[in-house]
């Protein structure tokens, strides 16, 4: 701060508080109806305080044992769904762009310009834009309903390749040629001192990738046809499928905050992580 | 991008053996349906998929003479804006407050960054259930003050909801970059500009507005991505593209043609026009960057 100015302290407190509460707001909300039973909450207006249906609500969206119009699949089932889903692209992408980082920074061979660039356009593309003959693929191979279909085409982009080629750019060449002084190979060296190296970039771009892995929609809703193989963001969509008011609201909203408290948790524990891995996948 | 690292290993096959996982997955999973879309976009098949012809760019002048596709069209420019110039203002106005308080700075920032952790559909649900006509909290306060709101027959109220939602989900975004161009900006100029008697709003819109400029370039070509993209979810679960089709963006008019009207060439023709804007943004992104580099 530049000088005092108690007036402008104030109204940057006041202005940061009606941010806080905007953004809190459909969230709290969310919660409150998660603690009513589905009638209260679909007389308008709904109440604005918790009730006291917490523990039946969060228990029977768990175990999928109230059926509405929608679907009701157990949201336990899903919630583990999209822990292996988030998990496995989090760590298939840090491990193969890890790998072939490695290849593009330390190695020459034939090609290499053209592996990069070939690399490098896939950045470009999200999945949202090719997923017609993507699905294709993926159908073909059979791998419809399965962790296989849900995960590997989403790992098939180049970011986290770009943030490791970076950093690796980083390393000084002193440590290479010190590890060959002792006589270490490259996978030695990749493996005692590279990914050491590397452990503040894998975890940022740990937190990132999880979060994109869990809050995926659009490709799920493609692969997944079959209720036990859906996420827990899918799993949402289908209970509110039915009407307006029709639903079992209570149940839908316990359900979203389940799906939100994961990756949320994510954000605020590893907030450090978290900044780092956004702005660096930017760059 | 042609930097080299003077010392390197030596190995005639395991460079390629590194390579390999990431060249499987990207040959197969990206290379490939992208090929195929290109392939698809210039044929046209019928809807069991047991004839294909070649039919040139027939599909391209279907597509671009179909009145719902420019509409779709105007609906993504419209939307797009909207995302990103309110998003970029409203995170801009919570960061240059949040660089000035000392007191609970963490604690506001931690409370406004989490709902980047919120799914799209999730937040489209959350907003839904706000403003859902019948239950809704929101749209009930609405209508106590005379103000009728219906979502699901009027556009201008669909709109409003997803631009609403996609600007929620993009705010944490924003303000941690706003944030941290903010931290960049040395305290030498503001000081100097405050003993020359400059008072703080005059301060920012002549130092701290100007200097902020890449920044604030760098999120509307991003938050225009991702009002493009990554909104998906929100549209599909707040409006699922309605009231009729007025809601429905570019994304959401190639998955409902390919996969809801089985229209494979014209949705495969509206992909690659997507590609070809995606690829628009991306070098207009990159050219920006290396500007800021030199800068």
């Amino acid at each position: 701060m530049v000088e005092r100015r108690p007036l402008l302290s104030v109204l940057s407190h006041v202005v940061l508080l009606i941010g806080v509460l905007v953004v809190a707001f459909p969230v709290y909300l969310t919660f409150v109806a998660s603690t009513h039973t589905a009638e209260a909450i679909v007389q308008a207006p709904m109440p604005l305080l918790p009730g006291d249906q917490f523990f039946h609500n969060y228990a029977a969206a768990l175990t999928g044992s109230e059926h509405g119009q929608g679907s009701a699949a157990p949201v336990g089932r899903m919630m583990w769904i999209s822990l292996v889903t988030a998990l496995v692209i989090a760590f298939g992408k840090i491990a193969i762009s890890l790998l072939s980082a490695f290849a593009i920074v330390y190695f020459r061979f034939p090609f290499k310009q053209l592996v990069f660039w070939s690399i490098f356009v896939t950045l470009m593309l999200p999945v949202e834009v090719r997923i017609f003959p993507t699905y294709q693929v993926v159908s073909d191979l059979g791998m419809l309903n399965t962790y296989a279909g849900l995960t590997i085409p989403l790992i098939a982009s180049a970011t986290a390749t770009f943030l490791f080629r970076q950093f690796f750019m980083t390393v000084p060449d002193e440590l290479v040629e010190a590890a060959r002084m002792d006589g270490a190979g490259p996978m030695r060296f990749f493996k005692d001192v590279l990914v050491p190296l590397s452990a503040t970039s894998i975890a940022a771009l740990f937190v990132i990738q999880f979060i994109y892995g869990w809050n995926q929609y659009l490709w799920p809703l493609l692969v997944t046809t079959n209720e036990n193989m859906y996420p827990v963001v899918i799993g949402i969509k289908r209970m509110i499928s039915g009407g307006d008011s029709a639903q079992q609201w209570n149940l839908v909203m316990a359900t979203a905050i389940l799906a939100m408290l994961p990756p949320a948790l994510v954000v605020m524990l590893m907030q450090k992580w978290f900044v780092k891995g956004l702005v660096d996948t930017e760059k | 991008m042609a930097v080299e690292k003077r010392v390197v290993f030596r190995s005639a096959w395991l460079p390629w053996a590194l390579i390999a996982p990431q060249a499987l997955v990207i040959g197969v999973f990206f290379f490939w349906p992208a090929a195929q879309a290109i392939l698809q976009s210039v044929q046209q098949q019928d809807a069991f998929g047991i004839s294909t012809e070649w039919v040139g760019f027939a599909n391209f002048q279907r597509i671009f003479s179909d009145p719902s596709y420019i509409e779709s069209f105007k609906t993504t420019a419209i939307f797009s804006l909207l995302v990103a110039v309110g998003g970029i203002v409203l995170s801009l106005l919570l960061a240059v407050f949040a660089d000035r308080v000392v007191r609970g700075a963490l604690a506001y920032k931690t409370l406004l960054i989490w709902p980047y952790a919120v799914a799209p559909a999730v937040a489209g649900v959350l907003w839904l259930f706000m403003f859902a006509p019948s239950i809704g909290v929101v749209s009930y306060g609405l209508r106590q003050m005379g103000i009728s709101w219906n979502s699901l027959l009027n556009a201008n109220d669909a709109m409003t909801l997803i631009v609403l939602a996609a600007i929620w989900k993009q705010i944490s975004y924003n303000f941690l970059f706003f944030l941290a161009g903010l931290n960049s900006i040395p305290k030498s100029l503001i000081e100097a500009a405050a003993i020359d008697g400059a008072r703080p709003w005059r301060r920012f819109w002549t130092i701290v507005f100007p200097l902020l400029s890449p920044t604030t370039f760098f999120l509307l070509v991003i938050n225009i991505v991702y009002a493009f993209f990554d909104t998906f979810g929100i549209i599909d679960a707040a409006t699922e593209g309605g009231p009729g089709k007025d809601t429905a963006v570019l994304v959401y008019k190639v998955y409902y043609d390919g996969f809801k009207a089985l229209d494979l060439g014209g949705s495969a023709a509206q992909s690659v026009v997507l590609m070809a804007i995606v690829v628009t943004l991306t070098v207009i992104q990159f050219r920006f960057v290396e500007k800021k580099v030199n800068y």
